[in-house]
């Protein structure tokens, strides 16, 4: 599928562009805003970014791939990221997996037959003090989880809710939901 | 996102969380009118930049990121009369598992950021100012954002910032997840929008860093620190420490794992690990024991329970034969098996080695793959003996200290805690060897040459 920016990314795109003094040094902030507007980075998107900043696709191939965040497939609708790294792991984030995986008879690492949830085992997120944690997109934050919240947080994503309205909420109490 | 707001442990000396507890601290209003904000900024402008640097080299200010650099011996690295713009880049790519310091200062005191960095760009002759925070941080990236937007609207960034006639542009860089960024030259890689795979030095950045000019990269607690010192003087900083240049000032401790009351508590800087702990965190989780700590992130080599009579510096613990790092302390407590976290451990470096080193790329894979077999009880005694071998070998031989950052704490579990790998470890007579499953002309091949060596 043809990509090209929607107006919001082309005006960032232009912004940036007066902020760094090697055009170069747009790209993963471009590749940021790309990925949140589709939420993936398609060949075609990268192939698109490429030629707006001259230069090869497969440099920036090269630098998509080497960074986790960047996704270069496509994911479920609500991705599901369980820090697995030492302080989550000793308050209990193996179970967190677990639950999920149980709910949505999906293995970690996989995508639902609906399109709707990806889980995924990733590392650190620099929230320790209130492990374990769990990242859903890249909007919103989990905090001190245990299963019967895992339960809920997937109950309110699969009724559409949930989400960024929480995280703002959370944000404006100031603390942990 | 947030973490609780609580107030102060009667122990701590909030310095940099100084305000911290204030509602909307993060906008320049209440850091500017209830918490005497850009004062420090404001008499930077005005100062000699030698001057700035003179001060922060008394005060004792040393690199709160990991390392423990002096700032300004940094600072004074820098070339003067280049000719070449000077580049200041705040390293807020906060990765190392238990760290999450700078995440409350960015999300909490933007503005301390900001006012700091304005400050040590003066010092250096700075006019550009970039802030590489981790992509995760999304609250923290926000308001940095906000802040920077505030800033800007007051006259403190952009031309002429408070009618000095300096100049200082600022804008945050947003990470795309990769531990080893945290590495100043893999920072700015990354930064100039390639891998983040750290440099050769020299040349250090202070010589040729980002976009091939002068560049010094500070943590964000360590420009934090700036105005305060630059408005109470050296002498102050000193004090709050151990009131000696190597450990001056305070430090934010994290603490996570299996304690009564993770959280992030600013404190002397050298405070003792057992009233850190103990008096501070509240001791143990009920009915249990500690058992050891990383007292330094997850690069630092394990402390065993009785060695937590030690001063949380940097000298006291590489005198212990480890290291204040990033000064986060992950608990963990008598129901702990070691070689499980060593497994975990060795997996993360696996994970975010960047792979141009190759005792790096399959030094830390290896390690992880070895002490994997021992923890799911397929592994051998001359497995343990092999992965601390392999740790040996690429600690110290890489670009950067990656590895070193696998090999230590794993050395450190193997050598303490021996015996609980040892426990795991099976006959070689009943294990399966790790020879990989082939066939055809390759297994012909690999036939022809074991019956060469047994001849």
């Amino acid at each position: 599928m043809a990509y090209e920016f929607s107006p919001e990314t082309e005006k960032k795109f232009q912004w940036l562009l007066t902020r760094y003094p090697k055009k170069d040094a747009v790209l993963i902030p471009i590749l940021h805003k790309v990925q949140s507007e589709i939420g993936w980075l398609s060949p075609e998107s990268m192939e698109y970014v490429a030629g707006r900043l001259g230069l090869s696709p497969a440099r920036v191939r090269e630098v998509a791939s080497f960074y986790t965040f960047f996704r270069l497939d496509r994911k479920g609708k609500y991705v599901l990221q369980v820090c697995q790294t030492m302080s989550c792991y000793l308050r209990g984030s193996d179970e967190i997996v677990a639950k999920l995986q149980q709910l949505l008879g999906i293995q970690a690492g996989e995508t639902s037959a609906d399109g709707l949830f990806s889980i995924e085992k990733v590392e650190c997120l620099a929230s320790c003090s209130t492990a374990p944690v769990m990242q859903v997109n890249d909007w919103d934050f989990h905090e001190e989880l245990d299963l019967e919240r895992v339960e809920k947080i997937v109950a309110l994503l699969k009724q559409g809710r949930g989400g960024h309205a929480c995280y703002e909420k959370r944000v404006a109490d100031g603390g942990v939901a | 996102m947030a973490q609780k707001l609580r107030p102060a442990h009667p122990l701590e000396t909030r310095v940099l969380l100084q305000g911290f507890d204030e509602p909307s601290s993060w906008t320049i209003d209440v850091y500017e009118k209830k918490l005497g904000g850009y004062a420090g900024a404001r008499k930077a402008v005005a100062m000699a930049p030698d001057a700035i640097i003179t001060e922060v080299k008394n005060s004792g200010l040393r690199g709160l990121g990991g390392a423990g650099f002096p700032a300004g011996m940094k600072w004074s690295f820098i070339p003067k009369n280049s000719g070449k713009p000077v580049y200041l880049v705040c390293n807020a790519d906060e990765g190392e598992p238990g760290t999450f310091k700078d995440r409350q200062i960015m999300e909490h005191m933007p503005h301390r950021l900001v006012d700091g960095m304005i400050s040590a760009a003066s010092a250096i002759g700075s006019e550009t100012g970039y802030i590489y925070v981790r992509c995760e941080l999304r609250l923290a990236i926000e308001r940095l954002e906000k802040a920077i937007e505030e800033a800007y609207a007051k006259g403190y960034l952009g031309k002429n910032i408070f009618g000095s006639g300096r100049n200082f542009d600022l804008t945050v860089h947003p990470g795309a997840g990769s531990y080893i960024c945290g590495e100043e030259t893999a920072l700015i890689e990354s930064l100039e929008g390639d891998r983040g795979q750290p440099r050769l030095k020299p040349p250090f950045p202070a010589v040729s860093g980002a976009f091939g000019c002068p560049t010094v990269v500070n943590n964000v607690a360590t420009l934090a620190n700036v105005p305060g010192i630059l408005l109470n003087g050296a002498e102050w900083f000193l004090k709050l420490g151990q009131n000696t240049p190597r450990s001056a000032g305070t430090f934010v401790y994290s603490v996570s794992g299996d304690v009564k009351n993770p959280g992030f508590y600013e404190l002397p800087l050298g405070t003792n690990l057992n009233v850190l702990l103990n008096e501070v965190c509240g001791g143990p989780l009920p009915g249990r024991k500690f058992k050891a700590c990383y007292p330094g992130g997850s690069s630092s080599p394990l402390l065993t329970a009785d060695e937590f009579d030690v001063k949380m510096d940097f000298d006291s613990l590489a005198a212990k034969g480890t290291m204040l790092g990033s000064g986060a302390v992950i608990v963990l407590d008598d129901r702990r098996s070691i070689p499980e976290v060593c497994m975990r451990t060795a997996r993360f470096y696996a994970h975010e080695s960047c792979g141009q080193c190759v005792p790096c790329r399959e030094g830390t894979k290896w390690t992880y793959l070895m002490i994997k077999r021992l923890v799911k009880g397929e592994g051998t005694q001359a497995d343990i003996d092999k992965a601390l071998q392999a740790c040996a070998n690429m600690a110290g031989k890489t670009i950067c200290v990656l590895s070193d950052a696998c090999a230590m704490p794993v050395t450190s579990m193997i050598k303490k805690f021996r015996a609980e790998f040892e426990a795991l470890a099976r006959p070689a007579s009943e294990v399966t060897p790790a020879v990989p499953k082939v066939s055809g002309q390759l297994a012909e091949l690999m036939a022809a040459v074991r019956e060469r060596q047994t001849r």
